[in-house]
């Protein structure tokens, strides 16, 4: 720990640093192979429904002798024809599963269960979803979605900068077309639970994000001609600055994340728990990627296209007479030469 | 270059912030025993019971839009019913926003299928002249050739093939327009009917009572009273049918598109009173009472959701959900202490207090607003440990990097706190507005984790503004954390400055 501490100091001063902007086009061709790969699953695998979308009816059975055959007798005893998917869960749990009933059915198929495994009716744990009701919650997490990126670009713009805004954006769009295309590959159930763990997936990269652009802001709030560093120079040094808090941050909210992952799949085996946690823990995984390897590389990219910056790139190339955003090594030596004092960038008046 | 030198106004005053939090505290706790909330509320997923989400659509043939008038409306007839019912807990909601919203009716315990099938009814009544009836089944060939007086081939040949024994022909409300004719079963599948437009309607019944008919046994009936408009269409349709020939002398009621009963009119009613009778139980009696009494649900309602949770799988989640938050909770505990050293102490009794006012909260919004805590917002509270351990992790590592400059921990306590505050500001915000725009745009229990998520999020604000920012710099006027002790978390070398000194 000790260690790592150390390399929060080095980190921090711009002794060890890693150059995650200069290397900008790899993690571009990472997450673009990632994102084309998700669009492939998509296309071809699509994603595994649970019943809330498609409709159906589920009836899980409390009982001691759990019995396979005894449900589909029960099933076909209340009428239905089509056939059920027929589960046991656990030691003494079977459900059943339908294609969407009529409500006279789905009390048949209950009655039916009861009276076989004699229990009552009440100690049926019973879903039945219409079939127009996916429509309607996919509806409702799409306006969720848009008015959520919506919002959160303009409070952005407002409390940042309108490009930090938008590269957030980028990145939380990443984040989100990444994880849906995990499900789609690994063929996990998406549920309403899930839908709500990728949209707060979109919180949480956003935060995280926030946090590193807010170091950029301070590092580059009085970048000018004279600054020693490019504007790309100074966002990598920011990342490198947060990276022992996204590094700490993402294992703060992982863990509890974990947590209910555990017990939702271990102990639960299924349910909003699990399907929550699940959408959750894939998620900040990529989301703490993408808040340190892609947003901050979108932001440098965009602001290096204004002039300005242009021409303090070729001021900073001129002065050290290496390229401007070129290897690691140029970096660390840029910090080196500037001295010992790492706010240096920002805080021209202190150098006297 | 160094800005060590540099004057900090240390104007914070750490025991007022404390102050102000434990009287938030203190008050709180307060309000809690005050108002005698000792016990959470839970939500059906976890301890058991019914909830059901319609969802509104415009009845078939009805004209127009869903209107948010017509959906309060329709929320406060279902109320009505289910409070008839005598179901205790009972609750009925409508969610989301405008006329995009959804009724979502909970109930506890095992009453619920009674309850379910109930409210959402329609309950559209209507009176019709029955102009052709028969047994359920589906008619032989000889049965079909024989065409009812006044109705057209292509009904004839509907009624004819109309099998009652199906479980889909018992659905009703599909097809029941008032000025147009019916072919229909009755609610029991044994028998079937061809009727003329209604002549009375539902709206037209001015109360609605349940009785037992003491001579005919124990056979429950409901009666019903006509206002001025109903007594008179009543007294016209009864005087007209007297004296036709069977079985056009029967005027079927018609609740939801199904016949409940198809009484012989054997005189004009101009009284304005009349019995439905069938075979009806005390309680069904009871219960088409209460729905005739209360009215037709201005709106037809698909099921979205119904969803049944045994009492045993309620307990199961509980336990679940309570488990994973202990160990979420012990897990980003033991994590900091490793991390941090003594400074853990500060994130472990940040996190203490910000569960004491989750949980007090939490008890009180029971109270305050019938916030029911569910399996998904026990969720969005162990998802938010993270968001709120991440603000002490920011403040922190700021405060790491101004020592890192060469400020003493207590003047970093300081300077660190003015950054940090900002970005822990616009993250926090972040959130609020996904949970926010979450609670607006979900449906059902998972509302739940938005809520949770959105008010631990304020809580971590309050938190770190009167707790972990004023222990911090009283902390930081102690010797053990001011000499950078080994496990202060603050030593030189965790910080990265003895190796600084070495090259």
């Amino acid at each position: 720990m000790s260690k790592f501490s150390g390399l929060g100091g080095r980190l921090y001063r711009g002794e060890t640093s890693v150059n995650f902007i200069g290397r900008r086009r790899r993690w571009y061709a990472l997450s673009g192979f990632f994102v084309l790969l998700s669009i492939g699953a998509l296309a071809v695998q699509g994603l595994q429904l649970g019943i809330e979308f498609k409709g159906g009816s589920s009836f899980t059975v409390n009982t001691s002798n759990p019995s396979i055959s005894l449900a589909r007798d029960a099933v076909e005893e209340a009428g239905v024809t089509s056939d059920p998917i027929v589960q046991l869960v656990g030691t003494d749990k079977v459900r059943v599963q339908t294609q969407a009933l009529d409500p006279a059915f789905n009390n048949a198929v209950q009655d039916a269960l009861a009276a076989k495994f004699s229990v009552s009716a009440a100690d049926i744990d019973t879903q039945i979803i219409g079939p127009s009701w996916g429509k309607e919650i996919t509806r409702k997490a799409l306006y969720g979605l848009f008015g959520f990126l919506f919002v959160v670009m303009i409070y952005l713009t407002m409390a940042l900068e309108p490009k930090m805004a938008f590269s957030a954006i980028v990145a939380v769009v990443h984040d989100v077309f990444i994880t849906v295309g995990i499900y789609a590959l690994v063929g996990f159930d998406v549920t309403p639970a899930t839908i709500i763990g990728f949209l707060t997936i979109l919180g949480y990269s956003l935060y995280d994000t926030v946090v590193v652009f807010d170091r950029v802001r301070d590092n580059t709030k009085a970048i000018s001609a004279a600054s020693t560093k490019t504007y790309s120079q100074a966002v990598n040094l920011a990342v490198n600055q947060t990276i022992v808090r996204s590094a700490n941050t993402s294992i703060v909210a992982i863990l509890p994340v974990a947590a209910i992952l555990f017990v939702g799949a271990g102990l639960l085996g299924a349910g909003t728990l699990k399907d929550l946690s699940l959408a959750l823990f894939i998620g900040l995984i990529v989301g703490t990627y993408s808040s340190i390897f892609i947003a901050p590389s979108v932001l440098a990219q965009l602001r290096e296209k204004e002039p300005a910056m242009q021409a303090l790139a070729k001021r900073v190339a001129a002065r050290t007479s290496t390229p401007a955003s070129g290897s690691s090594a140029v970096v660390s030596s840029v910090a080196v030469a500037n001295g010992r004092g790492p706010r240096n960038q920002p805080k021209r008046k202190g150098r006297k | 270059m160094s800005t060590t030198t540099k004057p900090i106004k240390t104007s914070s005053r750490p025991g007022r912030s404390l102050t102000i939090l434990g009287l938030i505290l203190v008050s709180l706790v307060g309000l809690v025993f005050l108002q005698d909330t000792k016990s959470l509320q839970l939500g059906l997923d976890l301890r058991g019971g019914t909830s059901v989400t319609l969802q509104p659509r415009i009845a078939p043939g009805e004209e127009g839009s869903v209107t948010s008038e017509a959906i309060d409306q329709a929320v406060s007839i279902i109320r009505q019913r289910v409070d008839s019912l005598g179901v205790v807990e009972a609750e009925v909601t409508s969610q989301g926003t405008g006329t995009s919203r959804q009724i979502v009716i909970s109930v506890p315990g095992d009453t619920g299928r009674r309850v379910v099938d109930l409210v959402g009814q329609t309950a559209e009544l209507r009176f019709r002249q029955v102009l052709a009836s028969g047994s359920g089944f589906p008619a032989t060939a000889d049965a079909a050739a024989t065409p009812a007086a006044g109705v057209s081939a292509e009904l004839n040949a509907k009624f004819a093939a109309l099998d009652c024994t199906k479980p889909e022909s018992l659905q009703g409300t599909s097809s029941d327009l008032p000025s147009e004719t019916l072919v229909t079963c009755d609610r029991a599948g044994g028998a079937k009917y061809i009727l003329a437009p209604a002549e009375v309607l539902g709206r037209q019944i001015s109360s609605a009572a349940a009785g037992l008919d003491t001579q005919a046994g124990s056979a429950w009936f409901v009666s019903l009273e006509f206002d001025n408009e109903g007594t008179s269409a009543f007294g016209a349709l009864t005087a007209r049918v007297t004296s036709l020939p069977e079985p056009t002398n029967q005027v079927a009621i018609v609740l939801d598109g199904l016949v409940v009963s198809a009484p012989r009119i054997t005189e004009a009613i101009p009284s304005g009173n009349a019995q439905i009778t069938g075979s009806f139980s005390q309680l069904e009696a009871q219960d088409l009472a209460n729905v005739l009494k209360y009215g037709a649900l201005p709106l037809a309602f698909d099921r979205g959701e119904v969803q049944q949770v045994s009492p045993t799988l309620g307990a199961d989640q509980l336990n679940a959900g309570v488990l994973a938050a202990g160990l979420g909770m012990l897990l980003v505990v033991i994590f900091t202490l490793l991390y941090y050293r003594a400074l853990g102490f500060v994130t472990v009794a940040s996190l203490g207090v910000a569960a004491i006012m989750l949980y007090t909260l939490i008890l009180l919004m029971g109270q305050w607003i019938g916030f029911t805590l569910t399996l998904a917002g026990i969720a969005g509270a162990i998802t938010a440990i993270g968001v709120t351990a991440d603000s002490f992790i920011v403040y922190f590592e700021r405060v790491k990097d101004e020592m890192r400059e060469g400020r003493s921990l207590r003047t970093a306590a300081e300077t660190g706190w003015l950054r940090a505050r900002r970005t822990i500001l616009i993250a926090d915000f972040v959130s609020i507005i996904a949970a926010v725009l979450l609670y607006i745009f979900s449906v059902g229990g998972v509302r739940g984790f938005a809520f949770t998520l959105g008010l631990t999020t304020l809580i971590d604000l309050i938190i770190i503004f009167l707790f972990t920012k004023p222990a911090l710099v009283l902390i930081s006027r102690s010797k053990f954390f001011n000499s950078g002790h080994p496990l202060s978390g603050f030593s030189p070398k965790s910080l990265g400055l003895v190796i600084a000194k070495e090259s």
